[in-house]
């Protein structure tokens, strides 16, 4: 007897969203359909205005689509009360913004300890677990820098232990490389495809830039709306 | 939750101290300034309200000149005569007791110490009338008024002033023309409102009269204090006596009172309604600094607005649920204002003290203020602390973040 087959990962269709009301209303999303499995690198692009930051709030619940449906591991987002939608964020998904994020003149062990205080993790596991992120990511030596005190790069990579430090089934990254200068954007997508390929966290990333698109293998062109193309590299 | 919430605050609160401190200022100076300021303003109600206890019950009086004060006849105004009381006494019903009171300035010296002191002259029952009590010593006597004895009791001030430390019964001192031994020494009544009671020498009207005066007007006597009798009608009584001093003094029916019946405890008490007055008016001030303080924290809260809902949605986006959130900004608030009000109430008390003892008020805890000053600023920081918190966590978390 085989067990049932799992449902994709992600699983979005005719999702729309709309902005404001009445003659201001703005569609951002025009009706996306989109699967996205387990494990997956997947590089969402498009010109500014196109609507990627959208699907991406939408996908990480930051945000709540206007109509369609949109299942995370089979469960029906669009069902969830902002609470449930909480909860999916705590144990399931990690963020990493273009703009960081990070509590201000909060040292960088304590950011990164943040997201376990939530899931009400003892002190002493919290730190250690908050140590290993932060040393995955390249910063044991930075442990009590507050964010004022750290480098746009070195900001970003506490961005993303904190992301990483519980261990989400998805890592949703907006424009991570956007305030960053070459060198330092490909230190953090070496860092987000060793995510991937290590520890199997299926990785979203919004991007205009196509060297941070190359590190995927696949694809999603947004336009207007709408996809325009959904290529894989081989 | 809780729990986990107060050890997100605290930290919070660890981390931006300057806006915990300022938060807490508001609280603490508005709840400090209130209950200091009714506290006070209590204890100096108090010691009016024990002055008028101190005057005695029903104490009429009688003066020359129609206005209210505390100045002698003016010219052409008659002063009383001994006739005056003696009438007075025998034809108005429901007097306790009736003194004569001749009232003048006379330099006094002791040994090398002089001053200028209110010398009264009046007879023994004066001492019941206005109710004072001997520290020392004895009160004059019905022989000492009849003979004309050159003795005197003396007040509390006159003493400090006189003797310093001596002890002044049986010590003589020099009473304008005349010496005098000192025979009592009068119990404090304290000052407050009507001036120093303290500051007085009491002495036979008769002494004063022949040997420290000693002219032809000194047969006249400056007041009349008349106490009325237990559970008389001080109104009727000021009635009556009117009517015979118009008699008296042959006023026709056009002419006005040239003299005054005055009810001392009704200008006590009219003293005590303003002091209340002065109570209250102060405690609106300190509520003014209480809402300066409130408005305070609403600055601090708000202009950290911005920042706190970034905050916000950082920590939404993350996996807080709204809840955890608002009880975080709850716990802060609350224990900010806490602090605010437990400090202010202290720095309250060491005031309330210390002033009191400056100002010769008594001090009264009450702790129906405290509790009000301290309700009324958690009130204050605990609304502005999470009203912006609410509207925050009510947003999307993308929304939270973006805010500017």
């Amino acid at each position: 007897m085989n067990p049932p087959a799992a449902p994709p990962l992600i699983e979005l269709h005719a999702l729309t969203k709309t902005y404001g009301v009445g003659d201001a209303a703005f569609q951002a999303l025009k009706g996306i359909d989109l699967t996205i499995q387990r494990g997956e690198f997947v590089a969402i692009m498009g010109p500014s205005g196109s609507g990627k930051s959208t699907l991406m709030n939408v996908l990480g619940c930051l945000d709540t689509a206007t109509s369609g449906s949109y299942h995370y591991q089979g469960i029906a987002v669009e069902t969830l009360d902002s609470d449930q939608r909480s909860l999916l964020r705590r144990y399931a998904l990690g963020f990493v913004f273009q703009g960081f994020n990070l509590l201000a003149r909060t040292s960088s062990l304590d950011n990164v300890e943040l997201p376990l205080l939530y899931r009400g993790i003892a002190r002493k596991e919290r730190h250690e677990k908050a140590l290993a992120a932060l040393t995955s990511v390249g910063l044991p030596t930075k442990l009590l820098n507050t964010p004022g005190e750290l480098s746009g790069g070195q900001q970003q990579r506490v961005a993303i232990a904190r992301a990483i430090v519980t261990e989400p089934s998805t890592l949703f990254a907006d424009e991570p490389t956007g305030n960053l200068d070459s060198v330092t954007t490909r230190d953090v997508m070496q860092l987000l495809t060793r995510l991937n390929v290590d520890r199997g966290i299926t990785v979203l990333v919004v991007t205009h830039q196509d060297d941070v698109a190359a590190c995927a293998k696949r694809t999603v062109l947004i336009k207007d709306g709408l996809i325009e193309s959904d290529s894989t590299r081989s | 939750m809780i729990w986990n919430a107060f050890a997100i605050a605290v930290r919070e609160i660890g981390r931006n101290l300057t806006r915990a401190v300022l938060t807490v200022l508001g609280v603490f100076i508005g709840v400090a300034a209130i209950i200091t300021m009714v506290t006070l303003g209590q204890g100096a109600t108090l010691a009016v309200k024990a002055q008028i206890s101190s005057l005695g019950s029903n104490l009429l009086t009688l003066r020359p000149g129609a206005g209210f004060g505390f100045r002698p006849a003016a010219g052409g105004v008659p002063n009383f005569t001994e006739k005056d009381a003696e009438t007075i006494r025998e034809q108005v019903g429901g007097i306790a007791a009736l003194a004569p009171i001749r009232t003048t300035s006379l330099s006094t010296i002791y040994l090398h110490n002089a001053r200028t002191s209110s010398v009264t002259g009046t007879t023994p029952v004066y001492f019941q009338i206005n109710r004072w009590n001997l520290a020392d010593g004895r009160f004059f006597a019905a022989t000492d008024l009849r003979s004309g004895a050159a003795v005197c009791v003396i007040g509390n001030t006159v003493r400090k002033e006189l003797f310093g430390d001596e002890n002044p019964v049986g010590a003589k001192i020099r009473i304008g023309k005349a010496s005098c031994e000192v025979i009592g020494l009068l119990a404090t009544k304290g000052q407050a409102g009507m001036g120093d009671q303290d500051d007085t020498i009491i002495v036979p009207l008769s002494t004063l009269q022949r040997r420290l005066i000693g002219k032809t007007s000194s047969h006249d006597i400056g007041q009349i204090a008349i106490s009325a009798q237990d559970g008389a009608d001080s109104s009727a009584l000021i009635a009556e006596i009117t009517s015979l001093m118009r008699q008296r003094r042959n006023l026709q029916k056009n002419q006005d009172n040239n003299f005054s019946v005055f009810d001392t405890r009704q200008i006590a008490e009219t003293l005590g309604s303003t002091t209340q007055l002065m109570t209250m008016l102060l405690a609106a001030v300190a509520g003014v600094s209480l809402l300066v303080g409130g408005i305070g924290i609403m600055n601090i809260m708000l202009v950290s607005v911005t920042e706190r809902t970034r905050e916000i949605g950082i920590r939404l986006a993350i996996g807080a649920t709204a809840g955890e959130v608002l009880m975080q900004f709850l716990v802060e608030a609350v224990t900010l204002s806490c602090i605010g009000g437990l400090v202010g109430i202290l720095l309250a008390l060491g005031l309330c003290l210390g002033l009191a003892r400056i100002i010769q008020v008594p001090f009264n805890f009450n702790p129906q203020i405290n509790l009000i000053a301290f309700m009324f600023s958690a009130a204050v920081g605990i609304l502005f602390g999470f009203t912006p918190a609410r509207r925050a966590a009510r947003l999307n978390p993308i929304d939270a973040l973006r805010h500017e």
